[in-house]
């Protein structure tokens, strides 16, 4: 397939944000058990919140630019019933306006508890409440955003539970490397617990995303030039294929890099979304920099995107078949 | 009731008679113009509902080419209607033709990843997906002659390599073909069930048996012995043709 750089921003942008509010919550929850210190709440979980809305708004800008009829979209969420994409674009906005409200009640210092539960351990506010609201409006938003590719069954590349794995492990990894960046800079004492939670996310991304590599390096495709055209033969080959100058079918479905760049963006996207952000997490741990998460971050976010260009590139289109050769 | 095409590979000579037509007709339309780019230039692109391709099957010398039509095969469980996001894309109950509605359609494309055939192009002008109606504005209208309510390309096909009717009807004439004939789906492994249909290219063989040429009850051979007369005698056609 062709990697689209607006979905490639869209897809990486909202999985940061989805991934710090994850990470802002659970600090929340973890100081209410008394597992963590707690933090204020207007510099720490109302700025925090800004940022992952930024965040989300920065990826929803950039799904403009894959649309041909912007100006059409509200019609998108009509479809909800039956199309992944129909229930992305009605997620999205959900998530936004619940992490909006999260940091709001933050910012308003709502936090009187209404009631306490679990024998006086478990006061219960406002926060808590939209919090967990917007986790599971978030986590909504991580598998429609993955089903939109899953949920293709004859691109075999990305019909697998795995994809979703992926989507939710990696934005979250990215999103817990922002909260440890974020923390560091704002010199809350949450560095290491952030920081050691985005190196298991990411350790568990990569053993789900390498096992998407494994996967797709073996994989027999159901259909070949035989079903395409329905003539039993083991030697066919293409003549023509209706169009010398190309079409939207040589445009969209081949992303026309050579092996060696695919290559190199994969070796590229598994050294810097894996490798890199463990090793600086692990450096900034022991050196108490308030720089080194930043950068692993900024490290871990451009590898993201080689990683999406990656994603793309993997799949194998079966209307691919019918455009083997111009003449 | 399910319309659909039924293509002949047998007869198909790949004279692209279909595609010039299918284009003639709808970028007339009401809908718009189907976009070219650069159509005398270098690289000349531009969008089509319909493309003939062609393949050759083995090696020299035995070899076959096949012209192989292209069109939306306008299936019955179409994977590109339900990924839609704005119901733009829809399968008609009343005779199961798969459309888009370009005043609703965004233009994100998923539709097309979404059709193992390749069959949707995102016309690049008006930013909308487009793909084959089946002539939907020729099959219903009034002030055609009832022999012109047909898909433009039937029309054109000087060899009649392309049928159109209802598959549901078990006596129209395309479901008796696809059943006499051999008629196939393309890639069946998508359970997309296809509405057009294929027939394969066939081989018209005649098969003479040695018995054909020599009559075994030649009353000549009933003795055995055959008369052998000289060379140089007269044959008995010569005796008697004076
Ligand atoms: S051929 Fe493709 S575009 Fe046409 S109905 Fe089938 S899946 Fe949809
Ligand atoms: S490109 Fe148009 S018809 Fe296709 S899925 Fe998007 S909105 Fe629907």
């Amino acid at each position: 397939m062709h990697p689209a750089f607006s979905v490639i921003f869209l897809t990486t942008l909202i999985g940061v944000g989805q991934g710090l509010f994850l990470a802002l919550f659970t600090g929340q929850v973890y100081a209410l058990a008394n597992l963590l210190p707690a933090q204020d709440s207007q510099s720490f979980y109302a700025i925090g919140s800004v940022v992952a809305i930024v965040f989300l708004i920065a990826g929803l800008i950039a799904s403009v630019f894959h649309l041909g009829h912007p100006e059409r979209a509200w019609r998108a969420a009509t479809q909800w019933r039956t199309s992944w994409l129909s229930r992305e674009v009605l997620a999205l906005p959900i998530t936004m306006g619940l992490i909006f409200a999260y940091g709001l009640t933050h910012y308003m210092g709502w936090t009187e508890p209404f009631f306490i539960i679990a024998k006086g351990t478990l006061p219960v506010d406002a926060s808590l409440i939209i919090g967990t609201l917007a986790t599971i409006a978030t986590f909504a938003l991580f598998i429609c955003t993955a089903m939109i590719y899953a949920g293709i069954k004859f691109i075999q590349e990305w019909h697998t539970p795995l994809t979703v794995f992926n989507y939710i492990l990696l934005g979250g990894a990215s999103g817990f490397t922002l909260a440890a960046a974020f923390s560091a800079y704002v010199g809350a004492d949450l560095v290491g617990f952030y920081g050691m939670w985005a190196v298991i996310l990411t350790i568990t991304g990569l053993i789900s995303r390498a096992a998407v590599l494994w996967r797709n390096k073996h994989l027999q495709h159901k259909s070949n030039l035989q079903t395409a055209i329905g003539v039993r033969h083991n030697n066919i080959q293409q003549k023509a294929q209706g169009a010398m100058g190309g079409s939207f079918n040589t445009r969209e479905f081949f992303h026309g890099s050579p092996q060696a760049v695919v290559k190199m963006a994969r070796y590229g996207f598994l050294s810097l979304v894996f490798i890199v952000p463990v090793v600086l997490l692990g450096a900034s741990y022991s050196m108490e920099s308030s720089y080194l998460p930043l950068l692993a971050f900024v490290v871990q976010y451009v590898g993201l995107m080689m990683e999406r260009w990656h994603f793309f590139t993997e799949a194998k289109h079966p209307q691919n078949l019918y455009y083997q050769s111009i003449a | 009731m399910q319309l659909a095409l039924l293509i002949d590979l047998n007869v198909c000579v790949g004279c692209h008679a279909c595609v010039t037509s299918c284009k003639e007709w709808n970028t007339s339309g009401a809908a718009g113009p189907m976009a070219d780019f650069n159509p005398y230039g270098k690289d000349p692109t531009g969008t089509f509902f319909n493309r003939v391709q062609t393949f050759e099957i083995g090696a020299f010398p035995k070899v076959e080419t096949v012209h192989f039509p292209k069109s939306c095969l306008h299936c019955e469980e179409p994977p590109c209607v339900p990924v839609c996001p704005t119901g733009a894309s829809y399968k008609r109950e009343e005779d199961g033709i798969v459309l888009v509605d370009y005043d609703k359609c965004i233009g994100c494309k998923y539709c097309s990843w979404a059709c193992p055939y390749g069959a949707r192009e995102l016309d690049e002008k008006q930013k909308v997906m487009k793909k084959c109606t089946l002539c939907v504005d020729r099959l219903y209208d009034q002030n055609l002659p009832e022999a012109e309510r047909l898909p433009s390309c039937v029309m054109a096909c000087p060899t009649s390599a392309r049928l159109y009717g209802d598959i549901h009807d078990p006596d129209s004439e395309v479901s008796v073909q696809i059943r006499e004939n051999g008629g196939y789906q393309l890639m069946p492994e998508w359970g997309t069930k296809p509405s057009n249909h294929y027939l394969p290219r066939r081989k018209t063989r005649i098969h003479l048996h040695q018995d054909e040429l020599e009559r075994v009850d030649n009353p000549l051979k009933k003795e055995g012995l055959q008369p052998q007369p000289p060379s140089d005698q007269k044959t008995l056609d010569e005796t008697t043709s004076w």
